[in-house]
């Protein structure tokens, strides 16, 4: 399995292609439904995000509570379609890539090729196995959220599929 | 009349919450190993042999199968000749959930209000209380913790009430087709037919208690459990989403009376993490 280099180049990118599972190393941002939408009410707003965009790889992510002496508790993905409103924002402000399960709509397929980034597939309902490539865990914003609040991450060997590449190909499998 | 005090069901309820969410059913736990084995397409396969992986390592290190550790579904049974004394149960359920969620480490997913205010409870509470009587003394409560990404994938459909049994059929396979890899497949689906259209969504959910090899008890029944579970996986979905042989673990359906107008289709969508448990007080 290829080892992948975060936070993600262009270059890099562009040798992604659809159903190639790699496996990750280095930092992650961890964001899902509620950070989202403050995110891109930010954006709307012209203010500063918590963390840069440039390169960087979201993780749709809410983790269990952290046990004594672990770095982080149960952190499998969780369901990307409903971060779909709000992808083609981040991704035109140089979001690089995300990381959830299940299909992305029409738009952000769209949005991946054109601001040329990608999403990975991670392996849903598997938190307990994530929890061991995570190496690093720093709450870095809207810690009122709760699970929902934003995280920086370092991993290592974070095991994903290329799931939609930035020249348009699918790696889920589409039902006659 | 039997008695029976409600402090009873603290204890057993706890630990069936700390058990599910670390621990899958052995049936549950068969059908995935069986799942992998199988599996021809090399996606799926991964998908298959890395869930099996975080079944080891969640019952050895005790962490949450899945960071989703659910809202708390309950159905208590309510023998007729029980006498409930002591503490109200709804409070000692509560309690209950409560403890489990806080000394298990497991995600609190609850929020007050679905509009008004949108804040978590940070308690997983409430859970969803169902209280059904039963003929004779057994108190028993079937516990479930639902994860959404597979819950948001369920529906409803009212069809017409010469609605065929094929008809019947291609509704349900519309909905897990629908669904493709979000409700984290291979799925478990619970079918509830007849009743009112909230008997049928409830229906949905007591069909999922059953355990995977279990053979519905009516002949047409039974045959329509296997003939939808064989036209679900003959979608092709597979484990993720990534195509594979496997894309449902099993078929449950409950039915009901229902009115000459009406035939109430629901169907609730669960991963594969299927947690659930059945304890009898």
């Amino acid at each position: 399995m290829r080892s992948i280099s975060l936070p993600l180049t262009p270059e890099t990118i562009e040798t992604l292609h659809a159903g190639e599972p790699v496996a990750l190393s280095g930092e992650l941002f961890v964001a899902r439904d509620a950070a989202h939408a403050r995110l891109v009410a930010l954006l709307d707003a012209g203010q500063p995000l918590p963390f840069p965009l440039q390169g960087a790889v979201i993780y749709y992510m809410g983790p269990t509570p952290t046990p004594a002496g672990e770095v982080i508790g149960s952190c499998g993905p969780t369901t990307a379609s409903r971060m779909d409103p709000f992808a083609p924002a981040l991704l035109a402000h140089g979001l690089a890539g995300m990381i959830g399960k299940g299909q992305r709509s029409a738009q952000v397929v769209e949005a991946l090729v054109r601001h040329r980034a990608v999403y990975f597939y991670a392996y849903g309902g598997c938190g307990a196995f994530y929890a061991s490539c995570v190496s690093e865990n720093h709450l870095i914003a809207f810690e009122d959220l709760g699970p929902e609040a934003i995280c920086r991450l370092v991993v290592r060997d974070f095991p994903v599929v290329v799931a939609n590449d930035c020249h348009g190909a699918s790696a889920f499998f589409e039902p006659g | 009349m039997r008695e029976l005090d409600t402090s009873q069901f603290f204890e057993p309820l706890r630990d069936a919450l700390l058990r599910i969410n670390v621990d899958l059913p052995d049936d549950v736990v068969r059908a995935l190993m069986s799942a992998a084995e199988k599996e021809t397409g090399p996606a799926a396969r991964e998908v298959l042999s890395t869930i099996v992986k975080n079944i080891g390592i969640a019952r050895h290190k005790r962490l949450p199968l899945c960071q989703d550790t659910g809202m708390v579904w309950l159905l208590l049974r309510l023998g007729e000749e029980v006498v409930l004394t002591g503490e109200p149960v709804r409070k000692v359920i509560h309690r209950a959930v409560e403890a489990a969620y806080t000394e298990g480490l497991f995600r609190k997913s609850v929020v007050a209000d679905p509009l008004f205010p949108r804040t978590n409870t940070n308690t997983n509470l409430p859970p969803v209380l169902h209280v059904e009587f039963v003929p004779g003394d057994r108190v028993t409560v079937a516990i479930m913790t639902k994860g959404f990404g597979s819950e948001n994938k369920s529906g409803l459909r009212m069809l017409l009430p010469t609605a065929t049994p094929d008809d019947v059929m291609n509704a349900i396979v519309e909905i897990v087709r629908n669904a493709r890899g979000a409700p984290c497949p291979p799925t478990v689906i619970g079918v509830g037919l007849g009743g009112t259209m909230d008997a049928a969504a409830l229906l949905s959910k007591k069909a999922l208690v059953r355990e995977l090899d279990d053979v519905h008890p009516q002949a047409e029944y039974a045959a329509m459990e296997r003939e939808l579970l064989s036209r679900l996986n003959a979608l092709g979905i597979g484990a993720g989403g990534l195509g594979g042989l496997t894309t449902c673990l099993g078929v449950k359906i409950a039915s009901m009376p229902t009115h000459i107008a009406g035939m109430p289709v629901a169907v609730t969508v669960n991963c594969w993490a299927d947690r659930k448990a059945v304890i009898e007080l």
